[in-house]
């Protein structure tokens, strides 16, 4: 899949040159592709002069970015402290099953990927899961059916 | 002003998961009909530490009003009874419950959650804020750095080192530039003050941060935020703006020749930032990889440059110890733990949320007072969890242990940020130690063997215990593996990851004896060595195990034993959290 480099180059173009500036780049090519492509990769590589391979070795260590597209909407399960204690991890379980995707998969119509994160910080909330910006607390398997729905009815909607 | 209506509603992250915009919207228009909109002034404030959806507050003829619980539905009602009718609405109206959670807290870095505005500098500054910057820079900087240190106050993300001590560190290292960092990248699964105090208090930390910008001689600074909390950055860009625009930042502060610059820098999920040097390295574009100590970063810290990292909970104590002064604020708390100390407690308490209390009070007045008790009354408690994955459990014998940094350490966990995650007897602490180990394992930078490989090794026979392929000697193996990546680990990650193993098997060695030699697991949690079969005496025939299970393993008719199908049960456990009796083991 090519994607639109014009996109990366004015990312470069809007960025400063100085300390510091690769991790701000990567996280905004992620913002507007989803993942980091490959080509992007290289093009931030060349513009910046260093090594793809330190590219990745970033991108490979922050939990955050992406090397593959994502689904339309990412289903983040909170496996915090507080959440296991009340049961996170049989939402997770879960989702996994109804879904038909391990955490970091993504659904084979590409509207969900599932990922589980260390805390979202609502613990008072657990277990918390969060569908793409929207939070929600105390889900249980009952709920997660409920959510599955309405964000597939959310996706056919807009399409 | 206290003539001044208003309506305060809590915005944070958890209110507005709890459908508080359309709460907001919906007192917006209701006022306007009922012709009130003039009257009362409508205020967006942080989360207030306490989860109740959404939090209401009518500040007006009847003194101040707490509504918890309210959903748009009942904005109607609550215009139309209380604002209209001059009557309390009662079916929203919050309980004792709520009053008691804060009566038995000391709030200094909460004071102004879900009080002020966090997005409107001028209530920032009615509730004293900027007072201390706008003394304080006109004094010679050592003055701020004598009353930190007279303060008495310590690291509140962790380590617990004298903040006083760190700033004459920097000040006194030789450097033409230097930076202020703050560590808001608050990784601790259990632990959310830092976010709250962003939320709903951000230019506390940004004034805490101009102050020791001043003390140290820096005039640039970083804030280093989780990108997992959005609205954080977003009220803090806000807060910086504003404070710029009103000449509290950038060059010549308040007219003189000071200046201070300050910058967000968005984390890209690696909990090992959260340790100084791996944080330095992630702002300077690279892996988060931890580097040995000394240079301290005090020394050499970011591009080389003296650097004074604190985090968000210390930064915001700052501004009322400049106010109010060091010997106001060591009133609180013990003879070596200073001040107050923000906890987040969660688990199977009843009231769950931020709980500000002077250092030195005891674990169980933490739980008994503002948590409320335990959260289900028959199932007693098991252990609490303290300081996250680097912490340890401790058990219920040990609930009198003060919460100070030496009283702690002392039990084998540690302070840490402030999680306080409570258990009962529904919880496995085999599996909570196996639970943190997968954790540590995931987020090990991968740089030193020990943590890197012990870890492993370690996550690998925990999970032969829980799925019943223990043997004894797999817990002497826990204990001596646990002590070598304790004492060969380079940072703060690996020489704390065993904690929660070891102070686990050191509080409940029969809950390790029951799973290596009888191959149970007494809290039913570990789902191999579960049967899943309905004890006949406990069985209530209530039918809510059938009604759970998503794979319809359970077959249940009225009146009628429910029976278990092996065969089709996938061992979730639904069964097990819907059953109030205790009948499936």
């Amino acid at each position: 899949m090519s994607i639109d480099i014009t996109k990366v180059e004015s990312i470069l173009a809007a960025s400063g040159r100085g300390k510091g500036v690769l991790i701000p780049i990567l996280q905004a090519v992620q913002n507007e592709f989803g993942y980091v492509p490959r080509e992007a990769v290289d093009c931030v590589a060349e513009t910046l002069d260093v090594f793809p391979v330190d590219i990745y070795g970033i991108l490979t260590f922050y939990s955050q970015f992406y090397l593959e597209p994502r689904g339309r909407y990412t289903i983040r399960v909170c496996q915090g402290t507080a959440c296991h204690v009340m049961g996170s991890k049989e939402v997770l379980d879960h989702f996994s099953r109804q879904l038909g995707i391990e955490d970091g998969g993504t659904t084979e119509d590409g509207v969900f990927s599932l990922e589980r994160v260390a805390c979202l910080g609502c613990c008072g909330m657990a277990p918390v899961v969060a569908v793409g910006e929207e939070f929600y607390g105390a889900v249980d398997m009952t709920k997660a059916d409920e959510l599955i729905a309405t964000w597939r009815a959310k996706a056919e909607e807009s399409e | 002003m206290s003539t001044e209506k208003k309506i305060l509603i809590c915005l944070g992250t958890s209110g507005i998961a709890a459908g508080g915009k359309a709460v907001l919207a919906n007192f917006e228009t209701h006022l306007a009909q009922a012709g009130k909109a003039d009257e009362y002034r409508l205020v967006s404030v942080g989360d207030r530490g306490l989860f109740r959806d959404v939090l209401v507050d009518v500040i007006d003829g009847l003194g101040r009003t707490t509504y918890e619980h309210v959903r748009p539905e009942d904005v109607e009602d609550i215009v139309q009874t209380h604002i209209v009718g001059g009557e309390l609405y009662a079916p929203r109206a919050a309980g004792a419950d709520y009053h008691e959670f804060f009566a038995s807290q000391t709030r200094i870095v909460l004071a102004n959650c879900g009080e002020i505005n966090p997005e409107c500098i001028d209530e920032y500054c009615a509730a004293g804020g900027y007072a201390a910057l706008q003394a304080a820079i006109f004094e010679p900087a050592h003055m701020l750095t004598d009353t930190v240190k007279a303060s008495g106050l310590r690291g509140r993300g962790g380590g617990g080192f004298p903040t006083g001590v760190k700033w004459q560190f920097t000040a006194d290292a030789p450097g033409e530039q230097k930076y202020i960092i703050c560590n808001a990248d608050e990784g601790d699964p259990g632990a959310f003050m830092d976010r709250a105090i962003l939320e709903g208090d951000p230019h506390a930390v940004v004034e805490g941060m101009i102050l020791a910008g001043l003390a140290v001689g820096a005039t640039e600074g970083y804030i280093y935020c989780r990108a997992e909390y959005p609205l954080a950055i977003a009220r803090l860009e806000v807060a910086i703006a504003q404070a710029t625009e009103r000449g509290m930042l950038g060059e010549s502060i308040l007219n003189t020749p000071k200046s201070f610059t300050l910058k967000i820098k968005a984390g890209a999920g690696a909990f090992v930032c959260g340790e100084e040097t791996a944080l330095i390295a992630s702002i300077e574009g690279k892996r988060g990889n931890p580097v040995s100590k000394p240079p301290f970063p005090a020394q050499s810290g970011l591009w080389g440059c003296p650097t004074l990292i604190n985090n968000v909970e210390t930064f915001a104590n700052v501004p009322p110890i400049v106010r109010n002064g060091a010997e106001w604020f060591a009133q609180y708390g013990t003879e070596n733990s200073k001040g107050t100390k923000v906890f987040a407690l969660a688990g199977k308490v009843k009231n769950t949320g931020l709980v500000e209390v002077p250092m030195g009070m005891t674990i169980r007045h933490l739980v008994d007072g503002p948590g409320g008790g335990m959260l289900v009354k028959r199932l007693p408690l098991k252990g609490v969890q303290l300081g996250g994955p680097s912490g340890g459990c401790l058990p219920a014998s040990l609930l009198d242990t003060p919460v100070d940094y030496e009283s702690i350490t002392q039990t084998g966990a540690i302070m840490g940020s402030g999680g306080m995650v409570v258990m009962d007897t529904q919880s496995c602490m085999v599996d909570i130690a196996r639970f943190f180990v997968e954790f540590t394992v995931a987020e090990s930078c991968g740089k030193c063997t020990p943590c890197r490989v012990g870890l492993k090794r370690m996550l690998e026979i925990l999970e032969d215990i829980c799925s019943g392929q223990g043997t004894p000697a797999h817990l002497d193996f826990l204990s001596e593996m646990g002590e070598t990546i304790k004492s060969m680990s380079l940072c703060g990650l690996g020489q704390t990851a065993p904690n929660p193993v070891l102070t686990t098997m050191k509080y409940y060695p029969e809950e390790y004896a029951a799973h290596v030699e009888d191959r149970e697991c007494p809290a039913h949690v570990c789902a191999e060595l579960v049967d899943f079969v309905v004890d006949d005496d406990k069985c209530i025939r209530c039918g809510a195990c059938s009604r759970a299970c998503p794979a319809e393993a359970v077959h249940w008719q009225k009146g009628q034993l429910a029976k278990i199908d092996s065969d089709r049960c996938i061992q979730c456990k639904a069964c097990i959290s819907a059953c109030k009796f205790d009948a499936i083991r």
